[in-house]
């Protein structure tokens, strides 16, 4: 008897008859669904706690209904306007019937304060004339609505606040991606360059980012040389220099961010011990806190660790015998450091750079705590217009912008270095 | 000074140790002569891969001085020495490719573009990789990479290579063709090599001379065939080959032929290579295959003793004795076309010449 799978090798098929390829999947489904089901409880917890928050925020970065949760039937009526002159007098009278009856109703995040606040981001000043008008019309009943509004006040007769209002209750606007990038529309409705007072964003992402590259670049030379004598020294006691090189992780950050303003302050221990041994006098106490000095000191202390790790790793795998196969062939240490050792560390520095400068630029905490109103970096922003300035539209925005730059990073960084040739060890 | 001028190498009252407490190396002097093939053949431990350390400069003699063509090189540091190497897992640069890092030592010595292609390619052609130039180290086998290391040693055109424990990490079969390269090579460019080995048949089938160490001092330096046929004592002749041990005491000595009474009462003709006075213990050193089961009446020595176990391995037997109380005693039995008519348990009389037969320093 002939094997089939001999006669016909295109399809092969098992002793029962069913083609090879189908049987394997069948005998190994089992494996790969339990292997499934044992990674499910982290991908549902990702789903829940990362991946829907962060969609949530690019969603509200883009979305944004405080005004038309107001004006409702104003804000569909209105869409429909051609921008000239005034809106006609049917849209002016759905507006002022939703402002009386968002007044009567003063349900929370649908008063009128919250359209005026929202008017007021574009046209700075705008918000009495909304609150003022609002409880002038509760006495109008009857039209017409577009005279009424203008004897309560003048300013009412601007195409220019009408044409605001049309883009504030509209609820999907790249408005506050704009505004993260110091940008506004004109009168006519053009995307120009804010005020100068207003510019704020972009300078502070330019700062965030050259920060965050000065804190890698520090952490890299104070890590290379450690990292170095941690992959060379006995085991034994690189053990004990690891521990204190880890003893930073085991204390909370807000306790290191603390003790860095304890020493740093102008009546801290080091400009104590300076004026001390009479370096600096009494009056020329060093200002080394609540600045980016105070930043790029206490978050290099705070991130040096994810540094050190990645590099030792790799190089605990780099065999002194390469070292010393290149000086046997004639070169002096510091070539042989330079064309064997180094570029052997690569891979640790690739990853310890990009572990560092990732966290750098979305620290929060240490910059807060420490950085004064110079040393704040992007994420403080956010977190302003999170919980004080309440504008999380903008927040979010400027989230995104920051999420974006990181992924471009991060991008650039695996065309130019190659992501499969990082170790983090 | 020592020795005669002209040595390629020259260790003087070498002495090396770590911790101030152990001498690892003990007063070492040897003089390698050039193109001479020397192995420094030991257990791990016995100091040999020091002795090449001092050398390649990597650890400093903690007393002594090494000479390198007459001069002192003490002070001189590695990159300055113009020694080539090879390492034991051959510390190929994996970032660069096979081509780079034969170019890496020219490079170094800022050869012309030129020169440096040319030399790579006949180094290449020396290992027969001309093709593998542009391939990294990681895409060899391990062999390959062992010729490119080999290569990589020779680029540069030094007069002395090192080479510890080249063939450590390969299988048998290619070890053994390596072996046969590496010993072509040294015979077409007449280079000095110093090559650290701890398995015996590297250091009989390649060298000039082997340097047997252990315990920090050479036991023996001669030749392969020296070594193997007249061990100067019982370390050596235990390191070296098979070898049969009984112990016993010197009855009568005369002409450095001797007589030697065994614990058991038996007495043996030996050659008398490492005992000085009637009384003494020695050890007698026999080589398996020295001893013959057939027709031995007119042997030297004649001795009774019972087969334990016959194990079959092509060419020959290897047939486990107990021979005056020494239960592992092994003969070899070269296997005949006639057969053998022999089996376990049975009692034969055994037999080899007083020349075969070593006495040699008792083993402590």
């Amino acid at each position: 008897m002939q094997d089939s799978s001999t006669t016909t090798p295109e399809t092969l098929v098992t002793a029962d008859g069913v083609p090879l390829k189908q049987k394997l999947i069948q005998s190994t489904r089992r494996a790969r669904l339990r292997a499934l089901l044992l990674t499910l409880p982290l991908v549902i917890f990702i789903i829940v706690s990362f991946m829907i928050p962060i969609g949530q925020m690019l969603f509200r970065s883009l979305h944004n209904d405080t005004a038309s949760s107001v004006v409702p039937n104003f804000a569909i009526a209105i869409q429909d306007w051609d921008e000239q002159g005034l809106p006609p007098e049917e849209t002016i009278k759905l507006f002022v019937l939703d402002l009386q009856e968002a007044r009567k109703k003063r349900e929370i995040g649908k008063t009128v304060g919250n359209l005026a606040t929202r008017i007021n981001y574009e046209i700075p000043g705008s918000r009495s004339l909304f609150t003022s008008s609002a409880r002038k019309l509760a006495r109008v009943t009857e039209g017409p609505y577009t005279e009424a509004l203008l004897d309560i006040n003048k300013k009412w007769d601007d195409p220019v606040l009408w044409r605001s209002l049309k883009r504030a209750t509209n609820d999907i606007t790249p408005y506050f991606y704009l505004s993260a990038l110091d940008l506004k529309y004109d009168d006519e409705g053009n995307i120009i360059e804010a005020d100068e007072l207003y510019q704020i964003y972009v300078s502070n992402f330019v700062k965030t980012v050259r920060l965050s590259a000065t804190i890698t670049l520090i952490c890299l030379v104070l890590a290379f040389p450690v990292s170095y004598l941690l992959s060379t020294l006995p085991l034994k006691t690189s053990n004990l220099l690891m521990i204190l090189v880890l003893l930073p992780f085991w204390t909370s950050l807000l306790v290191r961010t603390t003790a860095w303003i304890a020493i740093l302050q102008t009546e801290g221990i080091i400009n104590d011990i300076l004026v001390f041994i009479g370096l600096v006098g009494e009056d020329g106490r060093v200002q080394m806190i609540y600045n980016q000095t105070g930043t790029i000191i206490a978050m290099v202390h705070i991130l040096l660790p994810f540094m050190i790790l990645p590099l030792f790793s790799v190089m605990k795998t780099i065999p002194p015998s390469y070292m010393r196969a290149a000086s046997s062939m004639g070169a002096k240490t510091f070539t042989a450091f330079r064309r064997v050792y180094f570029p052997l560390t690569l891979p640790g520095i690739a990853a310890g750079t990009l572990l560092v400068f990732i966290l750098a630029i979305g620290y929060y905490i240490t910059p807060a705590l420490v950085g004064g109103e110079d040393g704040l970096l992007i994420s403080n922003l956010i977190a302003y217009h999170i919980q004080k300035s309440l504008n999380w539209s903008l927040g979010a925005a400027l989230g995104t912008l920051l999420l974006a730059i990181v992924l471009i990073l991060y991008w650039l960084y695996n065309k130019i270095v190659g992501i499969e040739k990082l170790s983090f060890g | 000074m020592q020795g005669i001028p002209g040595a390629a190498v020259r260790f003087e009252r070498v002495q090396k140790s770590y911790d101030g407490e152990n001498l690892v190396v003990k007063d070492l002097n040897l003089d390698i002569a050039p193109g001479e093939f020397l192995t420094m053949l030991g257990p791990s431990g016995s100091g040999k891969t020091t002795c090449l350390m001092m050398l390649a400069g990597f650890e400093p003699a903690t007393n002594g001085e090494i000479f390198l063509n007459d001069r002192p090189i003490n002070n001189v540091p590695p990159f300055k020495r113009g020694i080539g190497m090879v390492f034991q897992n051959y510390a190929l640069f994996p970032h660069m490719s096979v081509a780079e890092n034969l170019a890496f030592p020219l490079q170094i010595r800022k050869m012309s573009k030129a020169d440096q292609e040319a030399k790579v390619k006949h180094a290449l052609d020396m290992v027969e990789l001309s093709e593998f130039g542009n391939r990294r180290p990681a895409q060899l086998s391990g062999g390959q990479q062992q010729r490119v290391a080999v290569a990589r040693a020779l680029v540069f055109d030094p007069e002395l290579i090192l080479m510890d424990e080249p063939l450590g990490a390969l299988d048998k079969q290619l070890r053994e063709q390596m072996q046969y390269e590496i010993k072509h090579i040294h015979e077409n460019l007449g280079v000095t090599i110093v090559y650290v080995t701890h398995d015996q048949t590297e250091a009989l089938t390649m060298s000039d001379r082997v340097a047997v160490f252990n315990d920090g001092v050479i036991q023996q330096l001669s030749p392969p065939d020296v070594l193997y046929e007249t061990p100067h004592n019982s370390f050596v002749a235990q390191f070296i080959g098979e070898n049969n041990k009984l112990t016993g005491t010197v009855a009568s000595l005369k002409d450095g032929a001797c007589e030697v009474k065994l614990d058991d009462g038996t007495m043996l003709k030996a050659d008398a290579v490492n005992v000085n006075a009637v009384g003494d213990k020695t050890t007698l050193s026999l080589r398996p295959e020295r001893i013959e089961i057939y027709n031995n009446e007119d042997l030297d020595n004649l001795i009774e003793g019972t087969i334990k176990e016959i194990l079959y391995l092509g060419d020959h037997l290897r047939v486990v004795m107990d021979v005056a109380g020494n239960d592992d005693f092994i003969v070899k039995v070269r296997n005949k076309s006639m057969g053998w008519n022999i089996s376990e348990g049975q009692k034969i009389k055994i037999g080899w010449s007083a020349e075969d037969c070593k006495a040699l320093d008792a083993v402590v």
